[in-house]
């Protein structure tokens, strides 16, 4: 399942997608909820019962904000949150 | 309506109804889904995975009342009590607040499986407008979903801007989609849908000399508009299905059809329960289940 977390306003779409497929046997010991800087990741038993990394419902409305940080502006090269998670299941829509 | 009573123009039909041509005696399960959504509550019963009774109300300040009131339409209606039912799922915005609730299920799940149900098992497509936020969710053939996108952070395009519509026009909410379309040529629409400054761009076009056919035009098209881009953000793949209180809306559900290109799926089911009414499906299924592992045991 693709789980889209975030929001479009004004200023834009910001989005975190998960491909929670990915996450059945995470290959990369659940590295998401240590790689993101703010600890944004939780890992949740979705409704199908398996074990899926969230974004936590406190983040899902100011991406925008919360991850301005870790963008090229920040000085990062590539997220911290996606380079984290080796099985490739987490993309930002900016 | 006396000097000084304000008319609830907003007000939608709250709905209660049972299929008297089934016995839920007769019935081995009998599940209940209750969905407390911010704006209406509703409650459904489903007897050996087939869907009994419902009842669609407005939510009140208090979800544990909420759903109380919702399941107890139902049970009223049908002479059944709580204690009838096997097992009951709470959905939607109040869901871990459901007094009754053996479980929580988010309604994202639930309106996916709901669809299934009510569209059919061809139904890939599901857009949900609910009272205070949109979720465009796409499914599998079981109703399983396989990719989800939801906006709550803004009431823009949802069942609440419509209300404050109806009661800026002074025009019953059910009349406003089919007012929308007695308008001689189609209005552009109202560049912003924020719930807030709608109604003051509404009032500056009313000003302008726009009649309320128009301006309720305008704004259907700016709604449609808005849940346009969110759906696109994860595709259209037929069959394509509406559910939520909007979908009652044909004003911007044949808006919302003609920007995507494709016809939203007929059902004879009212739109609103689809949240409840997959609680009470996956309710069966899960009592389905133990069944069988008793058996197996």
């Amino acid at each position: 399942m693709i789980a889209n977390y975030g929001y479009k306003d004004g200023s834009g779409e910001y989005y975190i997608s998960i491909d929670t497929d990915k996450c059945i046997g995470c290959t990369a010991g659940r590295a998401c909820l240590t790689g993101c800087p703010k600890g944004m990741f939780e890992i949740i038993t979705d409704d199908y019962d398996d074990e899926v990394a969230a974004v936590k419902q406190s983040f899902r409305r100011t991406l925008a904000f919360d991850c301005t940080g870790c963008k090229p502006a920040g000085g990062y090269t590539s997220l911290p949150c996606s380079t984290a998670c080796t099985p490739g299941a987490i993309k930002h829509s900016w | 309506m006396t000097a000084g009573e304000k008319k609830e123009y907003w007000r939608w039909q709250e709905n209660c109804w049972i299929d008297e041509s089934k016995n839920w005696r007769d019935a081995k399960i009998i599940t209940a889904g209750i969905d407390v959504g911010s704006v209406s509550s509703q409650a459904v019963i489903c007897v050996d995975g087939e869907l009994y009774g419902f009842n669609s109300m407005r939510t009140g300040n208090n979800s544990p009342d909420s759903a109380t009131n919702a399941i107890n339409g139902v049970l009223e209606k049908s002479g059944m009590k709580l204690e009838d039912i096997t097992y009951v799922i709470g959905t939607g915005y109040g869901r871990v607040n459901v007094p009754f609730a053996h479980k929580a299920i988010t309604e994202i799940a639930c309106h996916a499986r709901g669809a299934n149900y009510m569209g059919g098992n061809s139904v890939r497509t599901i857009l949900d407008m609910g009272g205070q936020d949109c979720k465009a969710i796409h499914c599998d053939e079981k109703g399983k979903v396989t990719n989800f996108l939801m906006n709550d952070k803004c009431a823009a395009g949802t069942g609440r801007g419509m209300e404050v519509i109806a009661d800026l026009m002074q025009i019953p909410i059910a009349e406003l989609g089919q007012r929308s379309f007695d308008v001689d040529v189609e209005p552009e629409a109202v560049s912003s849908t924020c719930v807030v400054f709608a109604k003051s761009e509404a009032l500056g076009l009313l000003k302008a000399g726009y009649s309320k056919n128009k301006v309720i035009a305008a704004y259907c098209q700016a709604m449609a508009e808005r849940v346009v881009s969110l759906i696109e953000r994860i595709g259209v793949e037929n069959d394509f299905f509406i559910t939520g209180g909007i979908a009652k809306n044909p004003g911007v559900v044949k808006r919302i059809e003609k920007l995507l290109g494709t016809k939203a799926v007929d059902t004879k089911y009212d739109s609103q329960i689809a949240g409840a009414l997959g609680a009470a499906l996956f309710g069966y299924t899960l009592m389905q289940k133990q069944g069988a592992s008793k058996a197996a045991a």
